[in-house]
């Protein structure tokens, strides 16, 4: 190795420190771009980090619609937790240190779903394309959410090495929780084989995947009555799709629950929990779902 | 002796023609090997201070003076393409941080460099007025294009076409400045710097239009059918990228695929960086991985031959020009018999001939001096500008 490549290793300290480790006495400014990754991030590096979740409680992260000011607070964090998959739509058009970035689903690329997608359009000589997609609630397969864990504690380990004993031993934890949760949903999805379910909306691809679910999703808002054509959608895919249960990501309006069931199907809720819950937090509300899910097993 | 000096510049005053060519001679004898060295050095300054500080460049295969020269001083030798994925495998190594380049375009003939903000931290940049860039569309500027362009935070600035007969190519980008940096003598003054994908967006990879789900004009939609809009050319494409819009610009087609001419690799120790070097060494790989201190230091050791060359060259036009100098002195002596004669006869000495000639040959070797230490003051004061011009633009 030259000399000059050690006086530039020497004159980039600032910089090299900034990318790969971190006083591990300072506490670490982190970013998440939803609350899973939040839980995840704070489980596992506790009082060491100050985890922050940019956008308003009350929308879905994924869509946030950052301003320029956001962004640049954003830009002076420590580490910003992606959750790969093409979350966080508002990513591609802004600017954010590549080396503050981590992927936590870098490592399981290969194995995103795909979104389908209605609409394809064309223009100009750019060619006929979509814009579909990939499914991004990648958390709800819990051995996915444990890998994103495991990237994260990775991520914090290289911040603070000193701290690694402290990191790995509240990894574990959070690993063992995620495992359980984990098991318990295989056993509900072979407990479910065959049986038909609905999702109010597409976000559990995931969950359907791993769990081996039959599972098909309509698009529908919780808090929104759905329209003629939508109810006209649901009754043709019954046809075929026999359904008794609607998975719901969010509190569904009374008369809607009560219409499903005047067509025979309940309604039961499965959060993904993408932003801060009221109440609880990200095991607890996802206990809560898998214990309701549970009552929709055949006895 | 201030008789002589007077009489000897009355001469010089008379005989202006033969003085000035006698000035110029003597002016550039002295002014050629000190300019050059000069600008020798300012070369050597500019082209090692970048390339010491860049520790690793990955690249598409081929010239790799041309990668260093336009990745580091963004000349207009652009190199092959190599793709975003390259970024994402340095990532998956984990033996260095990648900045990414591409420079491929301008605005009012000043390179616009895409990158990350992390290449301002890397080159320890600093802002003088304004902000980094946050968002898609958004510039920052280098203090001479600012000054030169008479621009500021909050003004924009149009990207340039890149061949003006392409009326059917991509639509300049209005940009908005959010940033003007710091001078820090280096190529990134005379550079526009803005986010890798804003760059992609200027490529037409990335654009905004109206909805296609909204078009009212039925001449906007060629067809519609199973969830398919063929939408026609005349669709409102946006030139600038602002809040109201921006939520409408997307990228199409796999953007690991997209395109760059560089990407910095900053090593995370001897150990990674020689790892990192050893997986390009493959004959496969259609990528290189070059150290710039290396490549520029080859260069500028071609550099000091030619410049041995020429130090030849010069000695043997000063040894040649001296001697033209003295055949003048002696000619002239020889032209002035008469007028020395006329001295003597005035009853004066050989020493005041003697006196009246060094005075002459002292008044025009002064003025000599003092012109070509004017040049080397203002060659001293734009070598940076002309060094980039002639070496390194």
């Amino acid at each position: 190795m030259t000399s000059s490549l050690r006086t530039f290793f020497f004159a980039s300290g600032l910089l090299v420190s900034s990318g790969f480790s971190h006083a591990d006495e300072s506490v670490l400014d982190v970013v998440s771009v939803n609350y899973p990754l939040k839980y995840f991030a704070e489980s596992i590096a506790g009082k060491h980090v100050k985890v922050a979740l940019p956008m308003p409680a009350d929308i879905d992260p994924a869509f946030w619609e950052p301003k320029a000011d956001d962004i640049n607070a954003l830009q002076q964090a420590d580490l910003i937790l992606l959750n790969g998959a093409e979350y966080a739509k508002w990513l591609p058009k802004v600017s954010l240190s590549l080396f503050k970035q981590v992927n936590t689903s870098s490592l399981l690329r290969d194995q995103y779903l795909p979104v389908k997608e209605e609409l394809v359009h064309n223009h100009g000589s750019g060619g006929k394309h979509s814009h579909k997609g990939t499914a991004f609630t990648t958390w709800l397969d819990f051995s996915f959410a444990e890998q994103q864990a495991h990237a994260m504690y990775q991520a914090f380990v290289k911040k603070m090495p000193v701290q690694k004993p402290m990191l790995e031993e509240n990894f574990k934890g959070l690993q063992t929780s995620l495992k359980t949760l984990d098991g318990d949903l295989l056993k509900i999805g072979k407990s479910l084989e065959g049986v038909a379910l609905l999702g109010s909306h597409p976000v559990y691809q995931y969950l359907k995947n791993r769990y081996q679910l039959n599972l098909q999703s309509v698009h529908w808002e919780p808090e929104d009555a759905p329209s003629e054509q939508q109810w006209e959608t649901l009754k043709q895919i019954v046809k075929t799709h026999p359904a008794k249960w609607m998975l719901w990501e969010g509190k569904p309006a009374e008369e809607t629950v009560k219409k499903l069931a005047a067509l025979g199907i309940k309604s039961v809720l499965f959060t993904p929990c993408a932003n801060t819950p009221e109440k609880g937090d990200f095991l607890s509300i996802m206990q809560d779902n898998v214990a309701r899910l549970k009552t929709v097993t055949p006895q | 002796m201030s008789d002589s000096l007077y009489l000897a510049w009355r001469y010089i005053a008379f005989n202006k023609k033969k003085t000035a060519i006698l000035i110029v001679c003597i002016s550039l004898i002295a002014f050629l090997p000190f300019a050059l060295k000069a600008l020798l050095n300012e070369s050597e300054h500019q082209l090692m201070s970048r390339a010491t500080t860049t520790p690793l460049l990955i690249g598409a295969k081929g010239n790799s003076l041309d990668l260093v020269m336009n990745s580091l001083y963004y000349s207009k030798e652009k190199p092959d393409f190599i793709q975003m994925k390259s970024v994402t495998s340095i990532v998956d190594s984990g033996l260095a941080l990648p900045i990414p380049l591409y420079t491929r375009f301008q605005a009012r003939e000043n390179p616009i460099v895409g990158t990350s903000v992390d290449y301002f931290e890397f080159r320890q940049s600093k802002i003088a007025d304004g902000r980094f860039f946050a968002m898609l569309g958004e510039c920052m500027i280098g203090a001479d294009v600012a000054s030169r362009l008479q621009l500021k935070s909050g003004d924009t600035i149009l990207s340039s076409p890149e061949n003006v007969f392409d009326l059917a190519g991509v639509y300049p980008l209005k940009m908005t400045i959010t940033g003007v940096l710091e001078k820090n003598n280096s190529a990134d003054d005379k550079a526009i710097f803005v986010d890798l994908k804003t760059a992609w967006v200027i490529q037409g990879l990335g654009h905004g239009h109206q909805d296609v789900k909204k078009i009212t004009d039925s001449s906007l939609v060629l067809n519609q059918s199973d969830g398919i809009i063929t939408a026609s050319s005349k669709i409102k494409q946006y030139t600038e990228i602002n809040v109201d819009n921006l939520a409408s610009f997307h990228f199409h087609g796999d953007t690991s695929m997209y395109p760059l001419t560089a990407v910095i690799a900053v090593p995370n120790d001897n150990k990674s960086a020689t790892i990192l070097v050893g997986r390009y060494l493959s004959d496969q790989q259609n990528q290189q991985i070059v150290r710039p201190k290396k490549v520029i230091e080859d260069l500028l050791e071609n550099i000091f031959q030619i410049k041995d060359f020429i130090d030849a060259v010069v000695l043997i036009v000063a040894v040649v020009m001296s001697l033209a100098v003295l055949l003048i002195f002696s000619l002239s002596l020889r032209l002035r018999q008469k007028e020395i004669n006329t001295i003597f006869h005035l009853g004066c000495s050989r020493a005041t001939v003697v006196q009246l000639i060094a005075a002459e040959i002292l008044i025009i070797t002064l003025v000599s001096a003092l012109i070509c230490a004017v040049s080397l003051w203002l060659l001293s004061y734009y070598q940076s500008y002309i060094v980039h011009a002639l070496f390194i633009s």
